[in-house]
């Protein structure tokens, strides 16, 4: 036994945010570059096949179409934008949801098996780039610039002395945190998932391989685990696209709102 | 920029948190791309149907209401008609019972006169012939008179004119007792 592991003599390398910075294919382009790009092409190649032909009364496959369109319509612009507000960011939302899904998915897709947002670039600069803006513009085009702030850092229902504290602390998470928060929370979640997914997959290689030969088994042990934490990231990766749409459309519908 | 991190990636050195500018670039151009997609063509796809559907709905809701008064009024149509009919029915019937009282008051009257009139005639013809056996009777009688006085006499009355004086003043006289309850 002694001998055997001395034969192999491979030592366990753990996965580590190496594994997120694969070489590039070619030139600089490298993975979540062709996925990112890959995502965009699927999706719109999806909506426009399938809303080709739109029926009143749907058919299987538009009303599977339909589902994900009206869920980002109804259930997250509607519910956190307003009946009133909610039309003009129906693309704005259906787009983010779907999008940040398909990169989530790409996770747990074999041979894809790799969650875009993992590389905090992508859903920083939809968060800092798209989101932030549009909803501190259309606040201030509703209410104007000063009426706009005072919403905002001045929640109504406070004694006075209490603003003090309170607007510093709104203005920072209103203006600083909320974009990189809600960027963070994707990017954290899809990096924690695949560095989970990674080290029970690499460990029961590992255990199979170069592993003492009582242990061998163990590695399947280690593969269910794999799996199980497969289904587990599917859901994750779903519920944070969810998240990510729906708070999205929670900073345009409290930009919108007439009091905070 | 690309080669730096390329560089840094081979060198180990590596923060996640760090986000790589290139890959925010392509990510905004992607997304914006994705945006303009689903803006521009999918989105006024759905909206556009879901409207129609709507209309289609809020329609057939029209409509069912409107057949429903529709037959709401048909019904309360024919409510008014057959009440008519059934009072035109009883005028008629009323009609033909107030004919059928006059019919049978006419024919009344009328069988009233006939009889009247059978009975006028019958008395009429009956006083004729009672006219006629009484005047049979006196010239019968006149000679079953004189007869009966010959034979009784005796003897054959010598004036013919003396003879029919006394009887015609005899059948007066008859006359004159009898006459009362003729009537």
């Amino acid at each position: 036994m002694g001998r055997l592991v001395l034969a192999e003599s491979a030592e366990f390398v753990p996965p580590s945010v190496r594994d997120f910075f694969l070489p590039p294919i070619f030139g600089g382009v490298t993975k979540p570059m062709v996925l990112v790009v890959f995502s965009v092409i699927i999706i719109s190649v999806f909506f426009l096949v399938t809303s080709r032909n739109l029926k009143i009364i749907p058919g299987k496959m538009q009303f599977a179409v339909e589902s994900i369109y009206d869920f980002g319509r109804n259930n997250i612009a509607r519910e956190q934008i307003g009946s009133k507000d909610f039309k003009p960011f129906i693309p704005l939302i259906v787009s983010l949801f779907t999008f940040v899904l398909v990169n989530n998915i790409f996770g747990i897709i074999p041979v894809v098996q790799f969650p875009t947002m993992s590389h905090f670039g992508f859903p920083l600069a939809i968060a800092v780039f798209v989101v932030y803006p549009v909803y501190h513009f259309v606040g201030f085009k509703r209410h104007g610039f000063s009426q706009y702030m005072k919403n905002q850092l001045l929640p109504p229902g406070a004694p006075w002395p209490v603003y003090i504290l309170l607007a510093p602390i709104e203005f920072l998470q209103k203006f600083l945190l909320n974009p990189i928060t809600l960027a963070l929370r994707v990017f954290a979640a899809m990096f924690a998932g695949h560095l989970i997914l990674l080290v029970f997959t690499l460990a029961g290689e590992f255990l199979l391989l170069h592993g003492p030969i009582l242990a061998k088994p163990v590695s399947l042990i280690s593969w269910a685990f794999a799996i199980a934490m497969t289904f587990l990231e599917a859901f994750i990766q779903i519920l944070q696209a969810y998240i990510f749409a729906l708070l999205s459309a929670t900073y345009i519908g409290m930009a919108l709102a007439e009091d905070h | 920029m690309l080669q730096a991190q390329v560089i840094l990636a081979a060198e180990g050195e590596l923060n996640p948190v760090v986000p790589h500018p290139i890959e925010m670039i392509i990510g905004f151009i992607a997304f914006l791309l994705l945006l303009f997609v689903i803006s521009k063509f999918v989105s006024p796809r759905f909206e556009a149907l879901y409207e129609k559907r709507t209309e289609e709905i809020q329609g057939g809701i029209e409509k069912a209401e409107k057949a429903q008064a529709e037959a709401a009024a048909a019904l309360e149509q024919y409510k008014a008609q057959l009440a008519e009919a059934r009072a035109e029915a009883a005028r008629i019937r009323d009609d033909a019972r107030a004919e059928a009282e006059q019919i049978r008051d006419e024919l009344r009257a009328q069988a009233q006169e006939e009889a009247d009139r059978i009975v006028s005639q019958g008395e009429a013809r009956l006083s004729a012939q009672r006219a006629q056996i009484v005047a049979e009777l006196r010239a019968d009688l006149g000679r079953q008179a004189v007869t009966l006085a010959e034979r009784i006499v005796g003897e054959s009355l010598e004036d013919e004119v003396r003879r029919r004086g006394t009887v015609d003043r005899f059948l007066s006289e008859l006359d004159s007792v009898s006459a009362p309850a003729k009537n």
